[in-house]
């Protein structure tokens, strides 16, 4: 049953403002364009509607419609196994949905093939639940990686962009270090910055702060906080982490069952009497 | 007296319940593994697909092509050496004590380089390069397959099946030739040395009298039917590593499989190419 909560207005949560993010990359650098406030005026960023997927006979998303305006935080919540992060790879092209469709700044994406998706990837950047990095880089090739693929940066510039990105998420001291010599929260920070490289308008975050130390997870809050306000990013932040969801996001999305049973800000859904929604935010509490 | 055992029994749907659940099981039997075999094969076909239609695009992956023929071509090079050394000593040896017992023993070193060129040669080559290249390949593509690095290069608007099977293969294509080439020198080098220490004969003599009837075509075709060889062994190993899945154990398994498989599939290529050799190069 979903539970109708009308749209909230946008109220950014209060964040500690540290360090600015490194300088935007200008769009003849790379393929992809930059978010822009035209962008945010232009629509929503991502638009999900009747999407289903299933494995066999187990149904994971059931019809499921979202959507995600520029500069908006979505954080979708729900029991494990509800489908959340294969949203993303659906969003992201790594698997392709049973029916429904997908636009991604209002191109829909479901039919695309590989060299069209691949362009429409260039303008979103994912960072995966155990962060991904490639085990035979360094921290600074991992972050290199997009740009290095994708822009005509000169080996210096490169190097610089990428110092700038390591220091907005505090790793510019692990540059030359392989993934497997940092910590599992330090790899996420690396993750986050990789998926930063391109300057994406578009953000999907796959558990950002699982595992992670509250202080942490808390840094990493502050971070998308900042994305959010000075480069009007638009995220999907897949979590378990009521408090987080409570920072980070606009509206929050509850999964049960393949489908959206409620949705709306924090203190909303707290409200709610349905009683999924309710057993939900009582554990946390 | 009637009994029961006189009235004539009627049949229900109990009793043919019973072969039916047979046969259906016997059909399972036969069709489960035979569907699992024509699933891999349109998989490979899929994947081969993908390979082909990223062939002719930009980028061409230059710089992971160089990386991918030093890790295929050089880091082999002793192995493949060694085993076409032993290959060749082990030839020589065997061959001498066959050819004196007939009277022929004027004829082992054309015994030995003609076996090692035509056939020897190639399929140690080929079998060494499933065993190093193909399990490597197979584990690493295994593990990054399971840890999500290919899904992190694909979402990055990179295509994965270029940078990582493309070059794999065709660095597998254009290394074995040369690794032949090299197994072949050192198995003909080591018939000579093994020879030498029962009966001195001077190099110069042995590879006179090993090449005298051997044409050029005796040395191209088996040699560059190592390209197919080359292009099985990286098709199958990056195959099984890029569709691993189930952690670590996973990975063991694309590693063993593309091993096996891919030995598998040299052997029944080798059979195929020998036939058509013959019949192209008589």
């Amino acid at each position: 049953m979903i539970v109708p909560v009308p749209a909230p207005t946008v109220t950014p949560p209060e964040a500690k403002r540290g360090e600015k993010l490194p300088a935007p990359i200008s769009v003849k650098q790379v393929g992809a364009k930059p978010a822009t406030a035209d962008q945010a005026s232009s629509g929503p960023a991502m638009i999900v509607q009747g999407l289903h997927k299933s494995y066999g006979e187990q149904k994971v998303l059931n019809g499921l419609d979202l959507k995600v305006g520029s500069g908006q935080t979505v954080a979708v919540l729900g029991r494990s196994g509800t489908g959340k992060s294969v949203l993303l790879r659906l969003i992201i092209g790594l698997q392709k949905p049973d029916a429904g469709t997908i636009q991604i700044q209002g191109q829909e994406i479901t039919n695309a093939n590989l060299e069209q998706m691949n362009e429409i990837r260039k303008k979103m950047g994912f960072l995966f639940q155990h962060a991904a990095l490639y085990d035979s880089l360094t921290v600074e090739a991992n972050v290199a990686f997009p740009l290095r693929r994708h822009t005509e940066m000169t080996a210096a510039q490169r190097s610089e962009r990428v110092q700038e990105l390591l220091a907005s998420v505090g790793m510019e001291a692990d540059l030359q270090k392989m993934p497997s010599d940092i910590s599992g929260g330090m790899q996420k920070r690396v993750g986050l910055a990789r998926a930063l490289a391109l300057e994406p308008g578009i953000l999907l975050l796959d558990e950002p702060t699982a595992g992670l130390d509250p202080i942490t997870s808390g840094e990493i809050d502050e971070l998308i906080l900042k994305l959010q306000e000075e480069r009007e990013v638009a995220s999907i932040v897949v979590t378990h982490d009521l408090h987080s969801a409570k920072v980070i996001a606009d509206r929050i999305v509850l999964l049960h069952e393949g489908n959206a049973v409620i949705e709306g800000t924090y203190e909303e859904l707290e409200k709610s009497t349905d009683e999924f929604v309710a057993e939900f935010f009582k554990r946390d509490s | 007296m009637n009994t029961h055992a006189d009235i004539p029994r009627r049949y229900t749907t109990d009793d043919l319940a019973q072969p039916f659940a047979a046969l259906r099981s016997a059909a399972a039997a036969v069709w489960n593994p035979l569907n699992s075999l024509l699933e891999w094969f349109g998989e490979l076909g899929m994947f081969i697909w993908q390979i082909l239609r990223s062939t002719f695009r930009r980028p061409f992956e230059g710089l992971e092509l160089l990386r991918q023929l030093d890790e295929v071509g050089s880091k082999s090079l002793p192995m493949v050496a060694m085993a076409g050394a032993a290959i060749g000593a082990v030839l020589a040896l065997e061959s001498r004590h066959s050819l004196i017992q007939f009277g022929a023993k004027s004829l082992l070193p054309a015994a030995v380089v003609f076996s090692i060129i035509h056939e020897t040669g190639p399929v140690i080559t080929a079998l060494v390069v499933c065993g190093r290249v193909g399990a490597g390949i197979g584990a690493e593509l295994g593990s990054m397959k399971v840890t999500e690095q290919i899904d992190a290069i694909e979402a990055s608007g990179v295509n994965a099946y270029k940078l990582l099977a493309f070059t794999r293969i065709v660095a597998c294509i254009l290394m074995m030739p040369l690794l032949t080439l090299a197994a072949d020198f050192c198995g003909i080098l080591t018939g000579w040395i093994a020879n030498t220490l029962a009966e001195p004969i001077a190099f110069h003599k042995f590879i006179h009298a090993g090449f005298a009837g051997t044409g050029f075509s005796d040395f191209l075709a088996p040699t560059f039917r190592t390209m197919v060889f080359g292009l099985i062994i990286g098709v199958i190993a990056c195959f099984q590593g890029m569709r691993s899945q189930g952690g670590t154990e996973g990975v063991g398994r694309s590693a063993t499989s593309a091993v096996v498989l891919s030995s598998l599939f040299v052997m029944l290529a080798d059979v195929i190419l020998v036939k058509l050799i013959l019949v192209f190069f008589p």
